[in-house]
């Protein structure tokens, strides 16, 4: 913005005449860094008491009594829902900043010409910190083959970006403790780097549509304004941050607050064990069954954790639930749409190949160690 | 002037859209927008991220919702 205009603005909301540029964005970051200590404070005071509240908001105001069903429930549903949703904010809001640092453009850029192996690694772990939103994921698929970088290196991005989100990492993180939550992030990084593995290896270039593999191979990599701020201030970057929150929590919290319900339900009604017989540890074709039911379903990972979690309560066997959530969040019927106009029929049926018994090993593997 | 808003139909092309529609009612000009959702033609644009703004044939923005500002101002110059 050049000084004309912010003097202009400056002037349009009333703040006194001569205000020299310099002034302006002191004023504006002093004011960031106090709100923000402000926001801090609060978020802090808020979520140590929550507890308490929860206590006190389902037994004093609300009729109550403790040791019932329904008292059960609702606290935890009370206490359950802020404390999700205060813990989203944060992180997301960091994480969001921390992709500011990473963007689009960068990541194509170390991405670009890798070897394969270290190429596969390294896509699966930019695809966490790579600010990626799901419509984007034909733009940025082809504009990755377009700029040089190897088919398989694009897949095992295109894996990890939706999987290994930092919703999916909060919500277990704060249902099932932090164990869990690395054993997800490393068995989805693992699951997308050896998903671009394998396809690197069986050579599939070929089976691109014939408009991506013209368009792709042109070689032509447009300068993408608005894509390349690496050079942004904090300011910019705590803006990056809360229009992540905005767009995130504000996108999601029905979901959790429904999650948070169904599975607070399930919690306090469902009797113990009964889905032990088939989703139990002895119903060993359970794990391929739910993996096959959830990938074509679609939906995001705020709603469906806190389900999962009670489901586990239940009796269902670990593995099999997390692979269940893992399929519905890696695919759906939508994006294998999206794809179908972008991959030839054989490259799809190898990509949701892969993934899907990827996800089902992963299964298995979490019933004997969990 | 011709001014194309590139997404294929989320929440942010059609926030993009919203503030595109309101910079030219502000700045009064008479500018035509399309918005481009098929992905063929898309790509043709060579963008990374949707939403994109393409002004006159010129890809001016990428991957984010720009505000009334921005644009007024990508409009004016």
């Amino acid at each position: 913005m050049d000084k004309a205009t912010v003097m202009k603005q400056e002037v349009s909301t009333a703040a006194p005449a001569a205000v020299s540029v310099r002034d302006n964005s002191f004023r504006r970051k002093g004011t960031y860094r106090f709100s923000g200590a402000a926001l801090l404070a609060l978020w802090w005071l808020l979520y140590t008491n929550l507890l308490s509240l929860s206590r006190f908001v389902t037994y004093e105001i609300l009729p109550l009594q403790r040791e019932t069903h329904l008292g059960a429930t609702v606290e935890f549903f009370i206490y359950e829902v802020p404390k999700v949703l205060l813990l989203l904010t944060l992180v997301v809001f960091v994480v969001g900043v921390i992709r500011s640092f990473f963007t689009p453009e960068r990541t194509r850029r170390i991405l670009a010409g890798k070897r394969e192996s270290a190429g596969h690694v390294l896509a699966g772990l930019l695809g966490v910190v790579t600010p990626f939103c799901s419509c984007s994921a034909v733009p940025l698929f082809m504009g990755f083959l377009t700029a040089g970088v190897p088919l398989g290196v694009t897949f095992s991005f295109l894996v990890s970006a939706p999987m290994v989100n930092e919703v999916a990492l909060v919500l277990l993180f704060e249902l099932f403790g932090w164990k869990v939550a690395l054993l997800y992030m490393g068995t989805g990084l693992s699951i997308a780097m050896v998903t671009g593995f394998v396809i690197s290896r069986l050579h599939m270039e070929t089976y691109l549509e014939d408009w991506v593999a013209e368009i792709t191979s042109r070689g032509i990599t447009q300068p993408q304004p608005g894509l390349d701020d690496e050079h942004m201030g904090w300011g910019e970057r705590i803006r990056f941050g809360i229009d992540a929150v905005k767009e995130i929590v504000l996108k999601v919290w029905p979901y959790v607050t429904l999650g948070i319900a169904v599975g607070a339900g399930i919690h306090g009604y469902v009797p113990e064990n009964f889905l032990a017989g088939i989703m139990g540890k002895e119903a060993w074709w359970a794990v391929p069954v739910a993996v096959l039911i959830g990938v074509p379903m679609y939906s995001n990972a705020a709603g469906i954790i806190p389900v999962v979690q009670a489901l586990v309560q239940k009796g269902a066997a670990f593995g099999t639930v997390l692979a269940f959530m893992m399929a519905v969040i890696a695919i759906s019927t939508p994006e294998a749409i999206i794809l179908r106009k972008v991959l030839k029929p054989r490259l799809l049926g190898v990509f949701l190949g892969v993934v899907t018994v990827g996800i089902i090993i992963v299964g298995y593997l979490f019933n004997i160690v969990l | 002037m011709e001014v194309k808003v590139l997404g294929p139909g989320c929440a942010k092309c059609h926030a993009l859209e919203k503030n595109v529609r309101a910079a030219i009612q502000e700045l009064g000009l008479n500018v035509e927008i399309n918005h481009v959702a098929d992905i063929k033609t898309i790509a043709e644009y060579g963008v990374f991220m949707t939403p994109g703004l393409v002004v006159d044939g010129v890809v001016k923005i990428v991957g984010k919702v720009a505000t009334k500002e921005e644009i007024k101002k990508l409009l004016s110059a």
